[in-house]
């Protein structure tokens, strides 16, 4: 049973890495990338280069999200406790993801509104990111006990169209067939397709203690 | 000549050339890969000694020409172009080579001839795209005989007086200020005369977007973003975008060739 000690282990030790690293890092990070680009590191188009990689480092945080649920499930490693602060960085990122778009690059809210409505791919770019303000604005403790856990449970089921709309988002805007954006899609999908596997009552000779089943 | 008068056209405009360092590391060219950077990272594996050219079809003489013969004695020349890319970012280029008109004349256009296709060089070894077949190789392009002819039409060679950089399409490649950058087919192995409208390479992936004649035009947009207005690259994180002007602002020039036809049809 070596892979449940190492599982135990894992989950022993994070107790004591706490998560708020992850919105230094993640703030750092996103500054960082302004700078570059204020400085003229990323290239002759900084801003296209900007919001590509704003673009993508929330859908990795967004999928790092995703994991979160299944490695619990297969593997009893349990990094729940990350999840939060990974979501709430990834709509930081998407938030500037947006901001460039809309400020560096199209420069003028007519612009904007139209290409919302005609463009089928920043549409549902858009909805996506409207479907992550209410998780975001409700991700912290207080939310949780006013709202009550299942009717703040139901208002996170939001993420999974939302990034399933992101990965679309990412597809539909490249031109040719690079492989990275079917990656993500395809990962995406496998990531919201395991939860659909509908989860093995118990029969399990040792249970490990605190594995409750989960979706 | 029209070849001075677009130099002149273009300096009386106040255009202002990018940087050879901008030029060369902001590049579509697949065979590379996908990204704007890979062509400036992996170009340089490409083999460009010797080069030849094959010329066939409908020519009087057709053949494998050396580089160095195709363009023997030919004027080469500076025009500083705008140029567009159907992404909605463009450059400012001051391009060296010999009009394409030129070329066809040493190798003798039949009558019957109505069109030109163009093919980009195929080094698997060299070029992880083609490994990896992002799109089809090789990538092929095509115009009509008098957008070939028109003295605007370049066949490029250098960029700022050097030779052409490889990310750029080195060692020749076509220049058509007045259309969309990817018609302007780079590191060119082959030329054909035909009478039949060639296929190419970005119709091919998606005709909906990409139409044979692709020439700049701000009224018609791509069918997933605008193409009203364009970013002159190297302008920094707060570069303002400008306006996109017909015919990539040769409209002077190059209306003509298609006086009757409907522009949204034929996109």
């Amino acid at each position: 049973m070596a892979s449940v000690t190492l599982a135990q282990r894992i989950n022993r030790a994070q107790r004591h890495v706490p998560a708020w690293p992850i919105y230094l890092i993640g703030l750092g990070w996103m500054g960082w990338l302004f700078w570059l680009g204020l400085s003229g590191q990323l290239g002759p188009e900084p801003i296209n280069a900007l919001e590509r990689d704003y673009g993508l480092l929330t859908l990795q945080l967004l999928v790092a999200t995703l994991v979160v649920t299944p490695l619990r499930r297969f593997t009893n490693v349990s990094l729940i406790k990350y999840r939060r602060a990974l979501g709430v960085t990834a709509f930081l990122f998407l938030l500037a993801h947006f901001l460039v778009w809309a400020v560096l690059d199209l420069q003028s809210l007519s612009r904007i509104g139209a290409e919302i409505v005609k463009r089928p791919y920043i549409t549902i770019g858009f909805a996506a990111f409207v479907l992550l303000i209410p998780l975001a604005v409700t991700s912290n403790n207080l939310s949780i006990r006013k709202l009550g856990p299942l009717v703040w449970r139901r208002i996170h089921k939001l993420t999974y169209p939302a990034i399933l709309l992101g990965a679309v988002h990412f597809v539909w805007l490249v031109k040719g067939y690079p492989w990275e954006p079917f990656l993500y899609l395809g990962a995406i999908i496998a990531l919201l397709a395991v939860r659909l596997i509908p989860a093995r009552r118990p029969a399990r000779a040792n249970p490990p203690a605190g594995a409750a089943p989960s979706r | 000549t029209a070849l001075s008068m677009a130099g002149r056209g273009a300096m009386a405009q106040g255009l202002e050339p990018n940087t050879l360092e901008q030029i060369s590391s902001y590049n579509n060219f697949y065979e590379f890969g996908t990204g704007k950077e890979d062509p400036m990272r992996h170009a340089d594996a490409m083999q460009i000694e010797p080069w030849s050219i094959t010329v066939d079809g409908m020519v009087d003489n057709p053949g494998e020409y050396a580089l160095a013969d195709l363009l023997d004695g030919l004027d080469i020349e500076e025009r500083i172009y705008r140029f567009r890319c159907v992404e909605a970012w463009s450059m400012v280029v001051p391009w060296n080579g010999v009009e394409l008109a030129d070329v066809l004349d040493r190798v003798g256009v039949q009558s019957g001839a109505r069109f030109v296709a163009f093919e980009t060089v195929v080094q698997p070894d060299n070029m992880p795209g083609v490994r990896r077949g992002v799109i089809p190789f090789p990538y092929i392009e095509g115009l009509r005989l008098d957008e070939a002819r028109h003295p605007l039409t370049l066949l490029a060679t250098g960029i700022y007086g050097e030779p052409m950089p490889k990310q750029n399409g080195a060692p020749i490649r076509l220049v058509v200020p007045w259309k969309y950058g990817f018609k302007s087919i780079k590191s060119i192995v082959r030329i054909t005369l035909t009478d039949t409208m060639p296929e190419t390479t970005w119709n091919n992936l998606n005709a909906r977007e990409y139409g044979f004649y692709s020439n700049v035009n701000p009224e018609v947009d791509h069918p997933r973003w605008s193409q009203a207005t364009e970013r002159q690259i190297g302008g920094g994180l707060f570069a303002r975008r400008q306006d996109t002007l017909m015919f990539n602002g040769y409209e002077d020039e190059v209306a003509a060739l298609y006086e009757g036809m409907d522009l949204r049809e034929n996109y």
